[in-house]
């Protein structure tokens, strides 16, 4: 009776401890997805611009492009000298009324499609965009084929112990 | 019918390598060095001189003949590198070089010139890289090739070298004029070669 309950306490608290993984790997992969927190850090020198429209504006261009110096960071949070220049630049053209279509056509003329975190959807780019959902569907089929397969040995294993137990 | 299967990953391993390598081959860096404005009219600029009492430096200088244009500032060790390259091409005498003095202090890039020899035609002060950026630069040096018609042909990324000179650029203006801008006989010996072909 006791060890039952011993027992019973055991697997209760493999449970939890099951429950609590999976709560703790749940939460880190939402964090993960979303992002590190933006960390404000003083690298942006520039005055704010005139109107909040424009600022943000500003803010949405220099979060898009990519600071070729340290390419992983983007032109806002990099404090190298050539980011600060670029930043000067598009601070200038929204201030003199450019849409954020017509910056970001600017900085591509200049520098190419890679200043851009984010390319643009054109069949040029379809490999680029096409290949992670068309990978993601192997990925599905692959793991739904191995886990049927997968469950019919169990089943076949099962019926055969059973088979055993009753021969002995 | 078993062995096939098995082979399967191994094959689906083999791909993901091809793709893996390729990805690897064709890093964006490669991409990068081809500046978009490579074949396009090379951006128009006015920047005030280095040498305060001359007179500004525009893209101007840049018409009708071959020249290089060349992305620099006294903080950038590259720079200090390919230095002697650029005086060597001054002294060569095909090209003039037209310097962007980039994000810098004044003293301290008339003090490199002044120490180091002054291997540019004229040079512009560019303190907060407005034209840096028209011309696509995220680092220095960086030296742009300018046909006579005005276009960008070639950019080089980092230090110059002989070699580098030689092969992308001399390669790209041509051969020399015989006799060379600088000889006075210059325009009657090109007449010659020209009547002999």
């Amino acid at each position: 009776m006791s060890a039952g309950r011993r027992a019973h306490t055991r697997t209760a608290s493999h449970a939890r401890t099951a429950w609590a993984a999976a709560a703790a790997t749940a939460l880190l992969a939402v964090l993960l997805a979303l992002g590190t927190p933006r960390v404000a850090l003083a690298v942006d020198s520039n005055p704010p611009l005139p109107t909040p429209q424009m600022q943000q504006r500003y803010l949405a261009l220099t979060h898009q492009f990519r600071c070729l110096v340290c390419e992983d960071e983007s032109l806002a949070d990099s404090p190298a000298s050539a980011a600060a220049d670029m930043r000067g630049v598009i601070h200038t053209l929204v201030l003199e009324g450019d849409t954020q279509q017509q910056v970001r056509d600017y900085m591509v003329s200049r520098y190419g499609e890679f200043i851009l975190f984010r390319p643009p959807m054109v069949w040029r780019n379809a490999w680029l965009w096409g290949a992670p959902p068309a990978l993601m569907i192997v990925g599905i089929l692959v793991a739904w084929r191995v886990l049927k397969a997968r469950r019919r040995l169990i089943d076949e294993d099962d019926g055969l112990t059973t088979d055993e137990t009753l021969n002995s | 019918m078993k062995l096939k299967r098995s082979l399967l990953p191994l094959a689906g391993f083999a791909l993901l390598l091809v793709v893996l390598i390729v990805g690897l081959v064709h890093s964006p860096e490669k991409d990068i060095i081809a500046s978009p404005l490579i074949g396009k009219a090379a951006p128009q600029f006015t920047l005030p001189n280095l040498f305060a009492g001359k007179g500004p430096v525009s893209s101007a200088a840049l018409a009708g003949h071959w020249s290089l244009v060349n992305v620099w500032g006294s903080w950038c060790v590259s720079c200090r590198e390919e230095h002697t390259t650029l005086l060597m091409i001054k002294q060569q005498g095909r090209v003039p070089i037209i310097g962007i003095d980039w994000n810098d202090d004044d003293a301290d890039a008339m003090q490199w010139l002044q120490r180091l020899g002054d291997p540019y035609q004229q040079v512009g002060k560019d303190p907060d890289g407005h034209v840096a950026v028209d011309w696509g630069v995220y680092g220095a040096p960086e030296s742009f090739l300018v046909n006579p018609q005005g276009m960008v042909v070639y950019k080089q990324i980092g230090a110059m070298t002989p070699q580098i000179w030689q092969s992308e650029f001399l390669a790209r203006i041509g051969p020399a004029a015989p006799g060379g801008a600088t000889s006075a006989a210059a325009p009657v010996v090109s007449t010659a070669a020209g009547s002999g072909t």
